[in-house]
């Protein structure tokens, strides 16, 4: 089971945890073309390895935060506030 | 090479001790040049060469599969198949699908052991019952079977179930597709690969794509671990590592990998001879024909690449599997695997032309691939020897994400995948 270090309550086990997207999705302007608009809410990297993404501790403190996480190995290599910068 | 099985090659085979019987299909090296390529070697590829050749005369295919033949999703999944969808262009396909598979052993001269046992799906409240309702009359209108079943009907059909007063999740009836059932789903892959090979497709296992080649901005070929190999038409069919065949091609699909896994106990008796689906648990249960159950449940709800799921997974399906059927209890997990699945978030899937030109894609099965796979084929062969979408197809294309005109099974057809 993987095992993630929130950033307010330590580590816990994964199932406390939501997985809420990739980070550094950008909203695009309300005026933006609809391709913009089609690729910002459906088009993903779905990266094979290693990447950052938003999890939100559901079953403890409820915050939102980002996760360094490979999706090959499930190893969590970090995890950070939003006010935080990554590795 | 190809020989017709049959009780004579039977009878014939046993003269030899069932030891002179010839390959099912011939495992190559890839020449040069094709005038398609299918990259991925699973149920929907191997179904794509079969029908190029079949359909449309087109043998000088090769499929290349980056493991081994069906070792993917076709061989990972619970084998349901079933047509019970709520928007028309969804139940056209699918029920084409299922069509296909009624026909398919005969077709293909491979038993794939279809059992039209039927599929249950539980209603455990008045609301589950009232949506259910809604559900067959969709269903009706798209000339789909479908059968309302009360508490007591499903109770007769399924004795197995906790129907008690202390159940977490009542019975309050169901819905019954009773064409839908399961097949063998090795079989569906070798199948395919054995009457794809007859026709003259080349089957390339442990033959994985790095790159694409190009004209210009036109895709004309293939680099692989074999070397690089040409063709003007090349179609991805890799489930869940559609993104990365993409990333390869410089564009991006709105597809999710995740892992959905599935799991058998150690045989038993036959105890249940339909298979039965809970939207609650999100678990389906069924038994094979070697007496396993066939086990699974909802998605673990984070990108996956690793073909094994995770434990908060395992104990999740279990738990939704125990709540409907306490019995089971006892019963010792034989194997528990996953599959990486290609979610879309209409849940529907994508079969055609891609941004680049010379690259189509048939993705975005997400959960229920396999169901799928003769349609899959049918249609994308289609758009490789035609260039134009099949009928069926035309709704499942990429622009429907800018549009707006998604088939949004994901809620519509009240079934957890």
């Amino acid at each position: 089971m993987m095992q993630i270090t929130c950033p307010w309550c330590g580590k816990c086990d994964e199932w406390e945890f939501e997985y809420g997207g990739p980070s550094g999705v950008v909203r695009p302007p309300l005026e933006a073309p609809d391709e913009t608009w089609g690729d910002y809410l459906f088009f993903r990297d779905n990266v094979k390895g290693s990447s950052v993404e938003r999890w939100r501790h559901s079953y403890g403190c409820g915050q939102w935060f980002n996760v360094e996480r490979d999706s090959v190995t499930h190893r969590v290599s970090a995890a950070f506030r939003f006010d935080e910068s990554g590795p | 090479m190809k020989q017709r099985y049959s009780i004579w090659s039977l009878l014939r085979g046993s003269l030899s001790q069932h030891e002179a019987w010839p390959p099912a299909w011939r495992d190559t090296e890839p020449r040069g040049k094709y005038d398609a390529i299918i990259v991925g070697g699973g149920g929907h590829g191997l179904a794509t060469a079969y029908y190029l050749a079949k359909n449309h005369g087109m043998a000088n295919v090769a499929v290349l599969e980056k493991g081994w033949l069906g070792g993917g999703n076709t061989g990972r999944n619970t084998t349901i198949v079933r047509s019970n969808y709520f928007f028309p262009e969804s139940a056209r396909l699918y029920d084409f699908s299922l069509k296909l598979y009624e026909n398919l052993s005969s077709e293909l001269n491979f038993n794939i052991m279809l059992s039209q046992r039927g599929v249950i799906t539980l209603a455990h409240s008045r609301h589950d019952a009232e949506i259910m309702a809604r559900a067959a009359n969709a269903m009706h209108m798209n000339g789909i079977d479908a059968e309302l079943l009360g508490r007591e009907a499903v109770i007769e059909r399924v004795p197995l179930l906790d129907t008690s007063t202390a159940a977490r999740f009542p019975v309050w009836g169901g819905i019954c597709q009773a064409r839908a059932g399961c097949a063998r789903h090795d079989a569906v892959a070798w199948g395919y690969a054995r009457a794809a090979s007859g026709l003259g497709v080349d089957i390339i296992q442990n033959c994985e794509v790095l790159g694409f080649e190009y004209q210009g901005s036109r895709a004309v070929g293939v680099k692989t671990t074999c070397g690089s190999i040409r063709s003007d038409r090349i179609g991805i069919a890799a489930a869940g590592h559609s993104s990365v065949l993409a990333a390869l091609a410089g564009f991006r699909l709105p597809v999710t990998s995740y892992a959905l896994q599935a799991m058998v106990s150690e045989p038993v008796k036959p105890i249940l001879d339909t298979v039965v689906l809970s939207p609650a648990t999100a678990a389906y249960v069924s038994q094979s024909d070697k007496g396993e159950m066939v086990m699974g449940a909802g998605l673990d709800l984070f990108p996956s690449y690793a073909q094994r799921g995770s434990f908060a997974g395992t104990q999740r399906t279990i738990a939704g599997v125990l709540e409907l059927f306490p019995s089971l209890g006892r019963l010792p997990l034989l194997r528990q695997w996953a599959g990486i699945v290609d979610v879309v978030n209409d849940s529907s899937p994508i079969i055609g032309a891609t941004p680049v030109d010379g690259i189509f894609i048939n993705c975005g099965w997400g959960t229920g691939g396999f169901k799928a796979i003769p349609a899959g084929g049918w249609l994308f062969a289609h758009i490789l020897a035609t260039g134009r979408n099949h009928d069926l197809a035309e709704p499942f294309q990429l622009e429907r994400f800018v549009t707006g005109r998604l088939i949004d099974e994901a809620g519509a057809s009240g079934i957890a995948h």
